[in-house]
């Protein structure tokens, strides 16, 4: 039998369920709801992974503008385009943009589209708390920006360092503060969902060991998100104490030990980086088989080295630190762990190349993008590895060679990886390819105006320019340099512009069919862009690269030949699944899928929801409330949000008029 | 799909309480497992902040051992621990299907949370009276925020259960949901579980 909802807990009849306390919140159903209406209450993860998507590239161009900024002003010596504080707003907002705007949501948007579908679910496992998600990153982007109208932006810099973010004057700081935590709810919820669903919603025969590495590579940094965030909504919140009711954690003329930040900041910062490229990782993982026409080398080792990356993660931070008096040994340790982090990455960088060795390979844009992944992140890693040696770092730390590290990591990996990722996917989230010829040329200007701006940064870092100061005199052999990357910036700029004619460009429909790239995994055995309910029936897994043997088999020579018929999707149920007993089901679909269309409508998919995006909408009320100290608008607001929160615990999942007759319902989630 | 046109319970082998997951667990029990793992993380560098900073306060101000009523604490602490108690006797009172038990067991649970939160008001004020408040010095500040921080943890634990036991009143816990319970019970025995780490490493150990 089709499972339509089986992963929810009991009934609640239907006249149980609250009826709706006016017309103007009476609950949108599955029927009749589109438009905007529709999107800002829907719980499909689809389109909540679209919406992800779609506001981090806005907040990329935002942050992007910004960096331009920046290095207009660093372009020349002397320059007075920016005043020292508009920079320190400036390159604070571009930093904490990137990464908590850009890469994480694009990252989490990715996820929320492809995870349930790769595992064969028809959607995650609390569809309303990842809209929730969604809202609440948008509520605390929108009011982290909304500080550049009340009095200026932050300007502590991304990593807000004590004492300087406790003793600086103005609202800015706290916008920061209240704005990363209200991010940091986001993150929770969103990875405690896709957490969830990987755990208990993969399709009979999904085993843990035949997910595609995407998804395991997202787990990975799910677990990360959720043991990284509570480390940093603790600093977050000795900083807002200090600032609002002015307690002591960072007040050193009170005997406070300023480090505490920045052990507990990077104890949260540098699974963060992990965060950041782990997703990048898996999507260059994904694309480099389906290009190479091989299958990835090393999946196991893939798996694992992933697995190794996030619990080693915890133990390298103080190498952000090396430069604060921790002493020998403690130094000597974080060192040696440095090293050691390397090795897992490395592996996973070999097994990249041994996935294309003797493939037949092909060079699309995404292709393009995956290798550009492999070699940029190759370099960004390297430096790491010379930070991870403490006489070098020493003389490195503070300097542009740092800004150099982590941008050919983070730009040259994560971006380039989820650019790759964005083209890849896209025939199956549009129903329509990008343009090749532009994808080259985004992909060219990227790379090389990547490569002209951070590049230098290397040679101004071992020249001794530091990082975060807003001008420099001349005649330190730092002009040039300087100004061959503020012309690079330029050239990025241009490739990104690119990217956005050709969106723009491509809106002809076109029949991609369900496999474009005849690739290996789940997400392309149904239609593009998929229905609401993902698959007609669940699908059941054999193995690993499931659409792959579908699709092909071995002759006698071990090479890969198409199979003579298409295999339909269900036509591997002769062979018991693997890790499930939930086959019994699937043998109902059988007949189920002779009938598919008569069947379609009544797939019942949870009802859209306001709560979401109210109970989002009221985190920033009581922030603004707090920073402001008008304890009334903050009270209002806390009302608000306990309003929202337990009007949505009273809610079924799936509103009465979405349900068919005698169909089972869905429990009040406690959540 | 073809679910409809079935009679219940033709799912072969499924049990309609505990549908099938991957794990054989409930979303939301895996959910609230990864929800309490983060936590640990929050108290842990709450912990870590009082441990660290308590002995750095400026000298001539005040000191642990100048406030600090072991006695009192130690009942209030009891207490606390009771309602662990009593929460576990509520569960298995709505797994036999006694509602009206249940019903007592989760409001005696809550209540005992609640004299475990006035205690806690009460403690705060006598130390405030003391002269201490949150910003004397680096010891009141990180005190204050980690003991409160676990209040606002337990006064969430009790707005639940009463939330539960409204819900009960209204017919609307039925056994069949004696998971909501377990989950609530849960929680609650995580910030009980972390009131004894806080008792011993704050209280007890000079
Ligand atoms: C091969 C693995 C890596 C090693 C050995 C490594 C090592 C380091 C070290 C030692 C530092 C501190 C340098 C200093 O401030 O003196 C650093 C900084 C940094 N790394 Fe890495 N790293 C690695 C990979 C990554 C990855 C994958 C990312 C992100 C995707 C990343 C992002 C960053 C960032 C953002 C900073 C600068 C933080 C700041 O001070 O603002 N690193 N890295
Ligand atoms: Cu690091």
């Amino acid at each position: 039998m089709a499972i339509v909802t089986p992963q929810r807990p009991e009934a609640l009849a239907p006249e149980q369920t609250p009826s709706a306390p006016s017309r103007f919140l009476r609950r949108p159903t599955n029927t009749g709801v589109y438009g905007l209406w529709g999107w800002m209450t829907t719980v499909d993860h689809k389109k909540i992974g679209i919406m992800y998507s779609v506001t981090a590239f806005l907040f990329f161009l935002v942050g992007g503008m910004e960096a331009l900024l920046l290095r207009i002003q660093l372009g020349s010596p002397d320059n007075t385009f920016l005043r020292a504080d508009t920079y320190n707003q400036v390159f604070t907002m571009h930093g904490t943009t990137m990464i908590f705007l850009v890469i994480m949501p694009l990252s989490a948007g990715l996820a929320n589209y492809l995870l349930p579908i790769m595992i064969g679910a028809r959607d995650v496992a609390f569809p309303r708390i990842n809209a929730l998600g969604y809202w609440v990153f948008l509520a605390g982007g929108l009011f982290m920006y909304s500080s550049f109208f009340l009095g200026g932006a932050p300007n502590g810099g991304w990593f807000g360092y004590v004492p300087l973010t406790r003793n600086l004057p103005g609202h800015n700081i706290d916008f920061w503060v209240f704005g990363l935590q209200i991010l940091g709810i986001a993150s929770l919820t969103g990875a405690i969902n896709l957490i969830v669903t990987v755990i208990n919603m993969r399709a009979p025969g999904m085993s843990l060991m035949r997910m595609p590495i995407f998804v395991w590579m997202s787990l990975v940094a799910q677990f990360l998100l959720l043991f990284a965030i509570p480390v940093i909504t603790v600093a977050l919140f000795l900083l807002g104490f200090d600032r609002l009711f002015a307690t002591n954690f960072f007040n050193v003329a009170a005997g406070s030990d300023p480090l505490l930040w920045q052990h507990l900041f990077w104890m949260f910062g540098h699974p963060e980086v992990y965060i950041l490229i782990l997703p990048a990782m898996g999507i260059v993982s994904e694309i480099l088989p389906v290009f190479s026409r091989k299958p990835l080398f090393g999946y196991q080792v893939m798996v694992f080295s992933g697995i190794a990356i996030g619990f080693m993660g915890w133990g390298v931070w103080a190498h952000h630190m090396f430069a604060t008096g921790l002493g020998p040994v403690a130094v000597s340790a974080f060192s040696a762990s440095t090293m050691f982090i390397a090795v897992p990455t490395g592996v996973k960088i070999f097994n990249w190349i041994s996935t294309m060795w003797k493939g037949k390979l092909s060079f699309p844009t995404p292709m393009l993008f995956a290798i550009g992944f492999v070699t940029m992140f190759t370099i960004g890693g390297l430096s790491g590895v010379t930070h991870g040696v403490v006489p070098a770092d020493t003389q490195q730390t503070d300097t542009y060679y740092i800004v150099a590290h982590f941008h050919y990591v983070l730009f040259g990996g994560s971006m380039f990886g989820l650019f790759g990722g964005i083209y890849y996917w896209y025939p199956k989230f549009a129903g329509r390819l990008l343009d090749e010829r532009l994808g080259k040329i985004h992909f060219w200007l990227m790379l090389l105006g990547f490569n002209l701006t951070f590049g230098p940064f290397h040679i101004l870092g071992l020249q001794g320019m530091p990082r975060r100061i807003y001008t420099y005199p001349s005649g330190r052999g730092w002009d040039v340099w300087n100004l061959v990357s503020t012309i690079g910036s330029f050239v990025i700029a241009l490739s990104i512009l690119t990217f956005i004619i050709n969106v723009i460009k491509n809106r002809k429909p076109q029949d991609v069919g369900d496999d474009p790239w005849d690739a290996r995994t789940l997400e392309w055995t149904i239609p593009s862009p998929p229905p609401e309910y993902n698959f007609k029936e669940i699908p059941l897994v054999t193995s690993r690269d499931e659409l792959w043997h579908r699709k092909y088999t071995e002759d006698e020579n071990g090479r890969s030949v198409r199979r003579v018929v298409e295999a339909p999707a269900s036509a591997s149920t002769d062979i018991e699944p693997a890790a499930d007993g939930e086959h019994s089901d699937e043998h109902g679909d059988e007949h189920a899928g002779d009938h598919a269309e008569e069947h379609e409508p009544h797939i019942h998919m949870p009802s859209p929801s306001y709560w979401p995006l109210l109970t989002a909408l009221a985190m920033p009320v009581i922030c603004y409330g707090m920073i402001y100290k008008t304890w009334a608008v903050a009270i209002l607001g806390g009302l608000m949000e306990f309003g929202c929160l337990f009007a949505w615990a009273l809610e079924p999942a799936t509103a009465p008029e979405d349900l068919p007759q005698h169909e089972e319902h869905e429990a009040v989630p406690v959540s | 799909m073809s679910t409809i046109t079935e009679a219940p319970g033709s799912h072969a082998g499924v049990d309609p309480v505990h549908p099938p997951t991957s794990t054989g667990l409930t979303n939301e029990k895996v959910a609230m497992w990864a929800f309490l793992g983060s936590e640990c993380l929050l108290f842990g560098a709450l912990i870590s902040t009082y441990l660290l900073f308590k002995g750095q306060s400026l000298p001539g101000t005040i000191r642990p051992k100048d406030v600090f009523d072991i006695p009192y604490t130690s009942v209030s602490s009891f207490v606390l621990l009771m309602s662990s108690l009593t929460m576990v006797l509520a569960l298995a009172a709505i797994q036999r299907g006694d509602h009206r038990l249940t019903r007592i067991w989760l409001l005696t649970t809550a209540l005992l949370g609640a004299s475990f939160v006035a205690g806690q008001c009460y403690e705060f004020t006598v130390f405030v009276r003391e002269g201490m408040n949150l910003r004397v010095n680096l010891f009141s500040s990180s005190f204050f925020v980690l003991t409160g921080f676990h209040g606002a943890h337990v006064t969430i634990g009790v707005l639940m259960l009463l939330s539960l036991h409204n819900l009960s009143m209204r017919g609307k816990l039925p056994s069949s949901k004696a998971e909501t319970v377990e989950l609530v019970g849960l929680y609650w025995h995580f910030v009980d579980v972390v009131w004894i780490v806080i008792f011993t490493l704050i209280y007890l150990i000079p």
